[in-house]
């Protein structure tokens, strides 16, 4: 398939190569040297910084700032602890209750399906605002620093719900379900052993969305805690970035003006967002499946 | 995908029916309904927990719109707040914040929206066009690259570039002897920037998207094509590009519906509270949430969140009518 497609299409124009070579690779280096620039400016001496600004690589090269953050570690310790306990228990819930929920809503027994369909997607239709939200969370339910509320408020997409089940109906072959009732195994059964383990490909693409969903989210962090042992480390890299000196635990440290201020906050970014680029391009074809799958934004 | 909207649009109907079933005889539908969750017990409950959630988390928030419409203090909670008519809105209306923060939300997206989709079957069209394996590999990890990283970890990078002492971007404009740009304080910059920075986050998730409409056209076409001496250029302006048609016009109509729910974190973490760049990139959501924490105008946040709520579902349902008369298969619902 690939090689009929490159010979129907490779009627040698090699300015039309050339044209095409030249403006994916552009596109693909204005996406790659922001991640360039931060590492080499992360690695650079704050002196060369605040002399020459920064550049696109070190010009002085300096572990400064890097060794100025692992003297007190404590804080990104704790909020990679935090990230990992949050992505990890949020993205095993979440997939197993979406799928749950997805092969209800696949089997034809149950006759109010639609209705519960609505139910899910109403919610995306329309919803009461931030304000009641926040109020019924923090006020009413009295989740604020919790990692109850961590996990939970970002848990459900209903978009990945319905493409689960799209999924599930797609391959998950209706008679087997049927044979599998005869041999008498409950409905239960049957998701756990069948339709589980058949809906693999669809549970890592769903997967790494809602993990990565989770790796990044700041916001719940910032509406609903307090408390610095609490902070996911994308939130705690946006108070350090936000806030022009230290805050926190390291801040008490700190006495003197020795603070590499330029360059800290750029190894700060490194450290904070350097496992995602790193395990991304094992996964990434997960979601290249998975935007195929659903083929819709969001 | 168009299994799904077939599915959806059974919905419709099938709710219709449950509505208008009780008219019929409705001690025969209650022993049904008994019937069937007995019969079918195990599924039902399989669907408790998502029940639980949702209700929690969106259908008892939705009730608490009634917010809006009281005056809130915290100690009475939502339902206990004394009642206070519009006056919420009245307020929201008169500070002159509606009219600015509609447009500048309505203005942003329809320049996201077409500059992505732009950019995505650009991007989409010539990669395909890309033989060596190797080449299309790394260039389409690097343009995913962005799609990966929070938007507190842009706010970094654009600092990183447009700093205005130590910024690269005023550094390469030093070599050529021209004075650096303050684009913290100047709003004029950052109707180039924003749209920028959102095509360069998410033209590799689009590149995907429309990439896989790409591979789905049929070969024969483009053999058929080579036969009758088309050039490389003519096979994709009269083959690739209408082919794409139907699928770039869903996914706007798509897009468009989620127009009035602008990227908060994208201008929550760039912007931020800089006064200076506030008129011009103040987005309904930014509005909503610094009512909310930042100056706790509890009349304020809800009024905005009703209005945007209300919006969105009108928006929602003209692209999903548009939707459907355009490709019924397709519709959400």
């Amino acid at each position: 398939m690939q090689n009929i497609r490159a010979n129907s299409k490779l009627n040698n124009s090699p300015v039309f190569t050339t044209i095409s070579y030249t403006l994916v690779g552009l596109i693909s280096l204005v996406c790659l040297i922001p991640f360039i620039v931060l590492v080499a400016g992360s690695f650079s001496s704050e002196s060369s910084v605040i002399r020459d600004g920064y550049w696109f690589w070190p010009r002085e090269l300096s572990l400064d700032a890097y060794r100025f953050i692992f003297r007190y570690p404590g804080d990104i310790l704790q909020s990679y602890k935090v990230s990992l306990i949050i992505t990890i228990v949020g993205t095993s819930i979440s997939l197993f209750i979406s799928t749950m929920t997805a092969y209800v809503l696949c089997r034809k027994e149950v006759k109010y399906r639609n209705g519960l369909s609505f139910f899910l997607f109403f919610t995306t239709l329309f919803s009461g605002g931030l304000a009641p939200f926040y109020i019924w969370i923090s006020k009413n339910l009295h989740m604020q620093n919790t990692y109850l509320v961590l996990i939970l408020a970002p848990m459900f997409h209903v978009m990945y719900i319905l493409i689960l089940r799209a999924f599930i109906k797609g391959s998950v072959p209706e008679p087997l379900i049927e044979s599998a009732k005869i041999d008498g195994a409950g409905d239960l059964r049957i998701f756990l052993q069948m339709v589980l383990p058949l809906s693999k490909p669809a549970l890592a693409s769903i997967g790494v969305f809602t993990a990565l969903a989770y790796w990044n989210d700041w916001w719940t962090a910032m509406m609903f805690t307090s408390k610095q042992d609490l902070a996911p480390l994308q939130y705690l890299l946006y108070k350090m970035l936000s806030s022009i000196n230290l805050t926190g635990a390291m801040a008490q440290h700190i006495q003197s003006a020795d603070q590499p201020k330029e360059t800290f906050k750029l190894a700060m970014t490194v450290i904070a967002t350097g496992p995602v680029v790193l395990v991304f391009p094992f996964v990434q074809r997960y979601f290249v499946s998975g935007i195929t799958i659903g083929a819709v934004k969001g | 995908m168009q299994q799904e909207g077939d599915e959806m649009s059974v919905n419709a109907e099938a709710s219709n029916r449950v509505v208008a079933a009780p008219a019929s005889g409705a001690k025969r539908k209650k022993s049904g309904f008994f019937r069937e969750i007995r019969s079918n017990r195990v599924l039902y409950a399989m669907f408790i927990p998502i029940t639980i959630y949702f209700i929690i988390f969106a259908y008892i928030p939705m009730a608490g719109i009634i917010m809006a419409f009281k005056d809130f203090n915290y100690n009475d909670g939502i339902f206990g707040s004394p009642w206070s008519g519009f006056s919420n809105f009245d307020y929201f209306f008169n500070s002159g914040k509606a009219f600015l923060v509609t447009r500048n939300t309505i203005i942003y997206n329809v320049i996201f929206l077409t500059c992505y989709t732009v950019f995505s079957i650009i991007a989409a069209v010539f990669i395909s066009e890309i033989t060596k394996k190797w080449f299309k590999k790394i260039s389409q990890t690097m343009m995913f690259l962005p799609y990966f990283i929070s938007w507190v970890t842009v706010s970094a990078f654009v600092y990183n570039f447009l700093n205005y002492e130590y910024g690269i971007v005023n550094k390469i404009l030093a070599h050529f002897s021209i004075a650096p740009l303050d684009i913290y304080s100047n709003t004029s910059y950052w109707y180039v920037l924003l749209p920028f920075l959102y095509v360069w986050k998410w033209v590799g998730y689009g590149s995907v998207l429309y990439l896989a409409a790409i591979v789905g056209i049929d070969q024969e076409v483009y053999e058929a094509a080579t036969i009758d001496g088309a050039t490389r250029f003519q096979k994709i302006t009269k083959i690739t590009l209408p082919l794409l048609k139907p699928t770039m016009i869903i996914l706007i109509l798509l897009g468009l519906g989620r127009i009035m729910r602008g990227e908060f974190d994208m201008f929550y973490q760039l912007i931020g509270n800089n006064g200076t760049l506030m008129d011009a990139t103040d987005i309904i959501d930014t509005l909503a949430f610094r009512s909310l924490v930042g100056s706790a105008d509890f009349g304020m946040a809800s009024a905005v969140g009703v209005y945007q709520s209300v919006l969105t579902l009108i928006i929602i349902l003209t692209a999903n009518w548009l939707v459907r008369r355009y490709d019924k298969e397709q519709a959400l619902f």
